[in-house]
């Protein structure tokens, strides 16, 4: 069965977090794979990037040469600042996260439960570092929360689940969950599959959640 | 006459005491003021306190003043990142405090105490173990946790234009944590590539107004923290 499948790539994963991004948005990007969404804003459409280290208006990657040390995102990669672009300090950048200025965040994750919550700062483990930057001020701030990750972790277990085990970075925050098997909305009802990847069957897809699935 | 300028980067720390509080702006190496740091390394102030959004990156900048025991404790909110070595070996040894706190929350203690607002309440951290003790409070059928405000003794601040009165002009995303911390302090030392005439910037463009700033010393062609890093670099 597995062999059938043609998952989606974290390319495709990006461009579908993007078409569902109308005109006119202003988008917060995480750190990783959300970053990738930004190359695939449809023709015609405009979406205004935020990144909370201060900066509206992130532009594409600089080429080679041409990168500066004060000119970064917030995974501290540097980045160019569009024409119409403005600097601002970070209790400004976090009025326009906390403030509802920002329409879409999206995020990557450890976990997502079948209500929303989100783990994806910490594993909890005892020797572990502990760092949170943004995570939990944009999920309470921002009304839009996108998470993109693969469906599994890379030994095969579920990261859509019933309860998080993680510690949570906030509860009931996500709105739509895309992975590399299929895009599920969190309703009031638990996670609704709207689309799948090609090849994969129900039952598939199931057995590779940890949490219940409504199909249409 | 008012005038900040100060002519050494050891006269600028001179005041910093030990036990004293210390924010750092500087998000990555964007407005870290490594000079500043470094001065305050051979100053050798101890059993500081200090605010500062990341840990520091290899062996120079604010990783070096933890390396150099400096440190007691550092409250932020990404105390490991790529480059962030010496943090997590004293950290995993017990020999230093972490208060971490969410970016956000931090960003907003620190203007809340520039602006004499005690405390807050944010929905930031509600629902998770950053939030385990704190007071909840509904506020429209939503739940805030109650946050302190933070003000420190000192700031290290790096800009690209001040003038004598302390106002202060910053580079792109460098600006980051400059002028919050700027506010939070009783003493904000700021270091700047450029010194303009007073006069010379356009009020309306002042970023930090120089009622905000206590000292500035000019440094002209401040060190990249990525080429230290590239060459390895150790300070002192």
């Amino acid at each position: 069965m597995s062999n059938e499948i043609k998952e989606w790539s974290r390319e495709e994963m990006a461009r579908m977090i993007a078409e569902d991004i109308p005109d006119g948005a202003y988008v917060n990007l995480g750190i990783g794979m959300p970053e990738l969404v930004a190359n695939y804003i449809p023709e015609g459409r405009e979406a205004i990037f935020h990144t909370e280290n201060g900066l509206l208006g992130i532009g594409p990657s600089p080429s080679a040469g041409q990168e500066d040390d004060e000119l970064i995102n917030a995974g501290k990669r540097p980045v160019t600042a569009i024409k119409g672009a403005s600097f601002f300090h970070h209790a400004d950048s976090f009025a326009m996260v906390r403030g509802g200025h920002i329409d879409i965040c999206v995020l990557g994750a450890f976990q997502v439960s079948e209500k929303g919550d989100l783990a994806n700062w910490s594993t909890g483990e005892p020797d572990a570092i502990p760092a949170v930057g943004g995570a939990m001020d944009l999920v309470e701030g921002v009304s839009t929360i996108y998470v993109i990750t693969q469906h599994t972790t890379k030994s095969g277990e579920p990261k859509i689940v019933e309860n998080c085990t993680y510690p949570l970075t906030g509860k009931g925050v996500v709105t739509r969950i895309y992975t590399n098997y299929a895009v599920m909305d969190v309703t009031p009802e638990g996670l609704k599959v709207i689309k799948m990847v090609p090849g994969i069957t129900s039952q598939y897809l199931t057995e590779n959640t940890a949490a219940g699935l409504k199909f249409n | 006459m008012i005038n900040k300028i100060v002519n050494s980067l050891q006269e600028a720390v001179s005041d910093i005491f030990d036990g004293a509080t210390v924010m750092i702006s500087g998000f990555g190496e964007a407005g870290s003021p490594i000079e500043l740091i470094h001065a305050l390394i051979d100053h050798g102030a101890k059993n500081l306190t200090v605010v500062s959004n990341n840990t520091g990156n290899g062996h120079v900048g604010l990783a070096a003043l933890i390396e150099n025991r400096q440190v007691s404790k550092m409250i932020c909110s990404f105390p490991r990142t790529a480059q962030s070595v010496v943090f997590p070996e004293i950290y995993c040894k017990g020999e230093i405090e972490l208060e971490l706190v969410p970016q956000g929350t931090l960003a907003e203690r620190i203007r809340a105490g520039g602006a004499g607002i005690p405390a807050f309440y944010t929905p930031t951290s509600v629902n998770t173990p950053l939030a385990e003790g704190k007071e909840v409070r509904e506020f429209g059928g939503r739940q805030y946790v109650m946050e302190y405000g933070l003000k420190a003794d000192f700031a290290l601040v790096k800009c690209k234009t001040a003038d004598r009165y302390g106002n202060l002009l910053y580079n792109k995303t460098a600006r980051n944590f400059g002028p919050v911390m700027c506010m939070a302090s009783k003493s904000a030392i700021v270091q700047s590539s450029e010194i303009a005439e007073a006069g010379d910037i356009d009020p309306e463009i002042v970023v930090t107004p120089g009622i905000f700033v206590s000292k500035v010393v000019h440094i002209p062609n401040p060190v990249s923290e990525n080429i230290l890093l590239k060459e390895q670099r150790r300070y002192p």
